[in-house]
């Protein structure tokens, strides 16, 4: 390993955030309990420094430590939706973890060290790098997601997702082992030459690579995968939910993406009837039974089991069109989950959160903003024009005419109709029912501000997606010319 | 031609959706109703009096689009923000906004919660139609078309009657996964049509038989829906009856005719074949909508599901006519669907009235109105002799031109066709002698006549019934070289003629 001061300053925003993190559990401590505030307001600027770190970085392709690390547009794409759901995922928690009476100091510490793990996920050259990033979001997210200590579906959702973590973990570690075993490397661009040569389609190697596969679709909640979604997604606290729905989900695609399309490429033939079929059994699970749910926040977990089984399809044809498709599917699909989380979370009933989709009946009478920006959410989320959603599906289904799988294509948009009648029951219940209890929606500033800033996100990639647009092509020009 | 610096067709779609942002101010105030009204009437009347000046500016010997306008909206995959028209949009875009100031006048009193949201979603939804009909790039089509579904889901479940949210979300989801087929059409046409949006580009490219009929279905089902053809009708009588009466009105006047906007933009000129080898399939259907619709109306209690089943009847002439693929029939269909638009909206308005008065729209409630609001009786009669097509009212001239380009080819199919206008005659008649003649029962409530804002949708509304019967040249010219060129699109390919 080589310490040299390229290899330094390419990772100098993971050094930040790490150092930062460090600093606010020593920081914990000497904070009044009043002003513990101020921890996520210092989590924020160290998230912003580390951003404009990134920025700095954002040239060409740097392979550091001998490949093992990956410094180039398409992380540094990554790592920016990272920092900016980050930093939304702050700005919600401030108050909702102050209304739960869980807020310790140590919450934004976890916040950036998951964040690093997903910045280390999405840079990795090399899958042992690979699964340190992982395994440092998930620990995280296994305290973040038992944060309620003394509820018991916290406690029993962070058991659960431990557990099953645990067990994805080591099969993900299997598969790098057999893969290490059959060609000797386990660095990206190794094993990438290693499968391109003719003779390597050895038993191993397939077996390796499902076992990683399978690694990457309970990351991602692809069925058959999924199946500790509904019940992870609906006990952890609210604002945790959000912020592994979207940005954990956006880190597991980029490095999903990057494994497949670096490494596996060449033998893609073999892998893409598992994709497809992960695909498709994703579409049908996830839309189909978010029709019965009645807990808004299982609802949204099944949607997005859903919306995984969406992306992949992006995952099939290595061409620029599903490159951009899944790159714009994550930027939309992040400021559209939280918002429409962050919505979940501010809503009480009698000072608990709202969770039932009964808590939205009426919404539009006492509080005609917040069903508004609901009605975005869930419109966008439903795939329906003018709103960012729309677009998202739009161009995955382009990909996947554009690889020769028309018929995925319309599975994917009449399952898409299915789906929408769960997003438009929640418009249903906010604007055509009468409210039957009274429901409080008050955001304070910082609440306000995100989610002004995701339904603005969420409105503007349906409405004038140039820049963005701009900028994910000028991100992707790096994996496909 | 622009307006206020603004080029014309931009400023028409989002001058509604731009100036509701003027009601926002009286949201959730209570006392500003008066104010609201009268802010959505001034909105949606200097649209049509601006709308005017395409006329003005719209050059009728030209085939090609004009006010175009063309800017990159997003560059992956080509897609721009273009818009265009050419005789047949005008048409349509006129109606809209012709319609858009009896559907303020008709909520005048009908809509009485959350006003301001209403007329909200209102001029939202005019700047969406006015969208469909304008968009000249695929994908920016495609956004308008199913935009429009949001805030007239919100008006049929919100304003509606007792069953509007089953009403709401049939409407809703039969649309979208309809329409949702038709965005797989578009994705493949971009890829086989050399990778543009572009729709004038898209058109009179010779596709490939087998692709021609896969993208030719994959649209069928989403105009079917829309129009709506007689297998994908059974959301139509729900929604029409649960809408408040301006929802109807837009629903059976504007939204209907984009379902035919589709088949004359997208599948007659760009899968010619294809079209000439189901027209024998949609000829069909359209027979049986014709007289299946006819039968359904005759059998209805509740005034709303009469039109409503007749609005399915003669949507199916508008079918027949495009689907002939002739001068006349084309020309026929595009009378009819802008007939269709005026005799049904007012009609739809006319029942509006009566259920304003006394909320119920049975007819068993009625009769002998004559006596008793002998204005309104009189309009009423003039308009429903209008929708059976009395010679001398606007629908004569769409429906006959309709069944003499049918006759020319198909003389089978145009003498079942012509039933249809016996049976309308029937259901209509029918309807007068219920509710206009007949013994008057006095009720518990007033039944006064015509009130100032009534008078004010209602007599437009008589003028052009008339207008446009006597004097229907100046219409047809408007729309004559668009579709002499759509019909020499149509000719069959040597392609086709292969397969025969």
């Amino acid at each position: 390993m080589n310490f040299s001061p390229v290899n330094i300053i390419g990772t100098m925003p993971e050094i930040y955030l790490t150092v930062l993190g460090c600093l606010l559990f020593l920081m914990e401590p000497f904070v009044p309990a009043k002003k513990r505030s101020l921890l996520g307001i210092f989590a924020i600027f160290s998230l912003v420094f580390a951003m404009i770190a990134t920025f700095g970085l954002n040239g060409k392709g740097l392979p550091l430590y001998q490949g093992l690390y990956i410094v180039d547009p398409f992380s540094n794409f990554f790592k920016t939706v990272i920092y900016l759901g980050t930093i939304i995922t702050i700005l919600f928690s401030l108050p909702y973890l102050e209304k739960e009476e869980i807020h310790l100091g140590e919450y934004y510490g976890f916040l950036l060290f998951a964040a690093v793990g997903m910045m280390i996920m999405v840079s990795a050259g090399d899958l042992i790098t690979l699964f340190l990033g992982i395994e440092l979001m998930s620990l995280c997210l296994y305290v973040l997601v038992g944060l309620k200590r003394n509820s018991n579906r916290s406690v029993e959702a962070s058991f659960k997702y431990f557990l099953l973590g645990a067990f994805a973990a080591a099969i993900f570690l299997y598969g790098i082992s057999l893969l290490y075993g059959a060609s000797g490397t386990e660095t990206l661009s190794g094993l990438a030459q290693f499968v391109a040569n003719p003779g390597a389609l050895r038993p191993m190697v397939l077996a390796g690579m499902i076992l990683t596969m399978v690694g990457f679709a309970f990351k991602v909640s692809a069925a058959p995968f999924h199946m500790w979604t509904p019940d992870v997604y609906e006990g952890a606290p609210t604002v945790v939910t959000g912020f592994m729905a979207s940005v954990g989900k956006v880190a597991a695609f980029g490095v999903f993406l990057r494994v497949f399309w670096v490494a596996f490429s060449a033998n893609r033939d073999h892998w893409s009837l598992l994709i497809i079929t992960a695909a498709i059994l994703s579409m049908i699970v996830g839309n189909i039974v978010a029709l019965v749910q009645t807990n808004i926040k299982r609802m949204l977990a099944y949607s997005s089991i859903g919306h995984a089984g969406y992306a992949v399809i992006a995952l099939l044809n290595p061409s620029r069109d599903s490159l951009f498709a899944l790159m714009f599917y994550m930027f939309a699909y992040l400021f559209m989950t939280l918002g429409a989380f962050g919505i979940i979370l501010i809503l009480r009933r009698k000072g608990i959160e709202a969770e039932e989709i009964s808590d939205f009946v009426g919404l539009n009478k006492k509080n005609p903003m917040a069903a508004f920006l609901m009605l975005i959410f869930m419109f966008s989320l439903a795939g329906i024009p003018p709103f960012g959603g729309f677009l998202a599906k739009f161009y995955v289904f382009m990909a996947a005419v554009h690889a020769g799988y028309t018929w995925l294509a319309v599975v994917g948009v009449l399952l898409s109709a299915v789906g929408a009648y769960y997003y438009i029951r929640v418009v249903m219940a906010m604007y055509m029912k009468d409210p039957v209890e009274p429901v409080e929606f008050t955001p304070n500033r910082m609440e306000g501000m995100a989610l002004f800033v995701t339904a603005g996100m969420t409105v503007l990639l349906g409405v004038f997606p140039l820049p963005f647009v701009h900028y994910i092509e000028t991100s992707l020009a790096i994996l496909v010319p | 031609m622009t307006f206020l610096s603004v080029p014309i067709l931009t400023f028409l779609i989002f001058f509604p959706v731009v100036a509701s942002l003027l009601i926002l101010p009286f949201y959730k105030k209570p006392g500003s109703d008066g104010a609201v009204k009268w802010t959505a009437l001034g909105i949606t009347v200097i649209e049509f009096l601006i709308s005017l000046s395409l006329l003005i500016g719209n050059n009728p010997h030209l085939y090609q689009m004009q006010f175009v306008e063309r800017h990159l909206w997003i560059p992956f995959g080509n897609i721009h923000y273009a818009l265009g028209i050419d005789g047949i949009s005008l048409v349509l875009i006129l109606m809209t906004t012709f319609l858009m100031p009896m559907t303020v006048l008709t909520s005048w009193v009908g809509i009485s919660k959350n006003l301001p949201l209403f007329m909200i979603n209102l001029l939202v939804l005019e700047g969406a139609m006015i969208g469909v009909f304008c968009a000249t790039d695929f994908v920016l089509f495609y956004v308008f078309w199913e935009a429009m579904l949001i805030p007239m889901y919100l008006i049929i479940g919100v304003w509606g009657g007792p069953n509007r949210i089953y009403a709401a979300i049939k409407f809703f989801l039969y649309t979208l996964a309809g329409s949702l087929l038709l965005l797989v059409a578009i994705i493949a046409l971009y890829f086989v049509g050399g990778h543009t949006f572009d729709i004038s580009r898209l058109s009179g490219q010779h596709y490939g038989m087998t692709f021609q009929i896969l993208a030719f279905l994959a649209m069928f089902v989403a105009f079917a829906v829309k129009i709506p053809m007689f297998p994908f009708h059974t959301w139509l009588p729900d929604a029409h009856v649960e809408a408040p009466t301006a929802g109807s009105v837009i629903l059976a006047s504007i939204m209907l005719k984009m379902g035919a906007y589709g088949f004359l933009r997208f599948s007659l000129p760009m899968f010619p074949d294809a079209s000439h080898f189901f027209a024998p399939m949609i000829l069909t259907l359209s027979v049986i909508a014709i007289i299946w619709g006819a039968f359904m109306a005759l059998a209805q209690e509740d005034m709303k599901k009469l039109i409503a089943y007749s609005s399915v009847s003669h949507m199916g002439v508008v079918t027949l006519g495009i689907f002939v693929a002739n001068t006349q029939g084309i020309e026929g269909a595009l009378m009819q669907m802008l007939n269709h638009g005026i005799t049904t909206g007012a009609l739809f308005l006319c029942i509006g009235v009566l259920y304003d008065r006394s909320h119920s729209r049975l007819l068993s409630e009625y009769g002998g109105l004559a006596k008793q609001m002998p204005i309104y009786s009189t309009l009423l009669v003039i308009f429903a002799l209008s929708s059976l097509a009395l010679p001398g009212t606007n629908s004569f001239v769409g429906e006959f031109l309709v069944l003499i380009g049918t006759f020319k080819t198909h003389a089978v199919v145009s003498s079942l066709a012509t039933t249809g206008v016996i049976l309308s005659a029937m259901y209509l008649l029918y309807l007068l002698s219920r509710v206009v003649w007949g013994v008057y029962t006095p009720k518990s409530y007033a039944m006064p006549d015509l009130r100032a804002y009534e008078w004010g949708s209602l007599l437009p509304l008589v003028v052009m019934v008339i207008v446009i019967g006597l004097l229907p040249n100046p219409v047809l010219s408007l729309f004559h070289q668009s579709v002499a060129h759509l019909v020499g699109q149509m000719q069959p390919s040597p392609l086709a003629l292969l397969h025969q």
